[in-house]
């Protein structure tokens, strides 16, 4: 289930079609590295930069009257520890015959400071290492459902080929009509439908990966679910998180879904052709960007008319120059 | 919030405790939880659980800025990046996308 908004239960994603958990993948922790260690146990990174205290004076509702401890000790019993009331941190019922039970099960507090995601964040810098590797540039491409992720993508295929060599993993709920959007593009896609889970994690892109032929590819983009809340807890190693946004869809996202605007290293507005029709705030949306994110990149595109897609496709072929990704020149061998 | 409850009954287990009565968590203003979606969660997730009976605490951590002009930190007072004290835009965020299970209470 998603942390964030409690859709969904884990178990239903499928990849092509294929149960996921099915699809191995040598990029899972354990899985598949040759004489590799299966377990690697706990892995803490996480910082301590908070000071925290533990209540110590904290009420527990229905318990510390004592009500519920009205059972009569007149005999020689031992507790059995599987029963189903609750004992409070101090006995508050006396006994009348003083007579000790010998609790072992004194309440106590465990310290864990353990991020929730670490699994998530770790199989993440996995994926990452990866694609470092085959000098890869991976994009997160997150919106809104409609705010035009497959157009643009279809559109960046066609301009980026042949010299760039584009792959797509594309995560929705149903269906895989994107899927088949992307690949009269003739570019490697696989989808990944993910039941009722509203975003994609890091594991289901380890285990799509195998599906795109990852090593033959310039740039692999992974088109998330649409939604803007829970994608932005979940790294998937990508290089890049590119967030669109449609001038349809108004000024104030940025606004309304802080955590993925922030966390963004380029920002799409789409649909740039209705601006004028929709009576789009051009400064409004850029004022508004700018207050949660003051670095990433703004580029306004129409996939309909074309406009700002070489600006897109420039952006990005930078982005693989400045990640130490050479683009080859054309025709070259690889 | 599966993760969470997971994470729980996997360190009470192993403190060799059967019951878990409190589980703290902290969540950064930009971590993308919503405090309320994560109680509703909880109460959907929790019977059949070790922490079946548990309180859950949320403690919610304010996104911190470093000012760099003003050498010191600080909290979004509403939404923005621009330190109140000189109006700089910061380009640090020092907390705020926490999302940890902190301690629990068991027994």
């Amino acid at each position: 289930m998603c942390q964030e908004c409690g859709c969904g239960r884990p178990g239903p994603t499928r990849i092509d079609g294929k149960p996921a958990a099915e699809i191995p993948s040598p990029l899972l922790e354990g899985g598949g590295i040759p004489g590799g260690v299966t377990d690697p146990g706990p892995r803490h990174t996480h910082e301590h930069t908070h000071e925290h205290t533990h209540p110590q004076d904290h009420t527990h509702e229905g318990i510390a009257d004592g009500q519920r401890h009205s059972h009569p000790h007149g005999h020689e019993h031992t507790h059995s520890h599987d029963h189903p009331h609750e004992h409070p941190h101090e006995h508050l019922h006396a006994h009348a015959d003083g007579h000790d039970h010998g609790h072992t099960h004194e309440r106590r507090t465990v310290d864990v400071h353990q991020a929730v995601l670490a699994a998530n964040d770790r199989q993440a810098e996995r994926n990452r290492g990866y694609f470092c590797a085959l000098n890869l540039l991976v994009l997160n491409v997150v919106s809104a459902p409609g705010s035009g992720k497959t157009t643009l993508l279809q559109k960046t295929i066609e301009r980026l080929a042949p010299r760039v060599r584009v792959g797509v993993i594309v995560g929705d709920l149903e269906t895989d009509a994107d899927a088949q959007r992307l690949r009269t593009t003739g570019a490697p896609v696989v989808q990944i439908t993910t039941g009722t889970l509203c975003h994609l994690d890091a594991e289901m892109i380890a285990r799509a990966l195998p599906g795109v032929n990852a090593k033959d590819l310039d740039l692999l983009a992974l088109e998330n679910v649409g939604n803007l809340v829970c994608p932005a807890a979940f790294d998937l190693g990508e290089h890049l998180r590119v967030i669109l946004s449609s001038v349809t869809e108004g000024e104030d996202k940025p606004l309304k879904y802080p955590p993925l605007f922030q966390s963004a290293h380029a920002i799409v507005v789409t649909k740039i052709d209705l601006a004028a029709a929709v009576d789009f705030q051009r400064d409004t949306l850029r004022r508004n960007l700018r207050r949660v994110n003051p670095s990433a990149e703004i580029i306004e595109v129409s996939s309909r008319t074309g406009e700002g897609l070489d600006a897109w496709c420039e952006f990005l072929l930078r982005q693989r120059g400045a990640a130490g990704h050479p683009v080859r020149a054309p025709g070259s061998p690889r | 919030m599966q993760s969470i409850l997971a994470m729980a009954e996997q360190q009470a287990q192993g403190a060799g405790a059967a019951h878990i009565h409190e589980i703290r968590v902290r969540i950064g203003q930009l971590s993308g939880v919503v405090a309320d979606s994560l109680r509703y969660a909880f109460e959907v997730l929790r019977p059949g659980t070790a922490a079946a009976d548990a309180r859950l605490l949320i403690e919610e951590i304010p996104a911190t800025c470093w000012c760099d002009s003003c050498r010191q930190e600080f909290t979004w007072p509403e939404l923005g990046w621009d330190c109140p004290r000189c109006g700089s835009p910061s380009r640090e965020l020092r907390r705020g996308r926490e999302l940890e299970l902190a301690s629990l209470e068991v027994s």
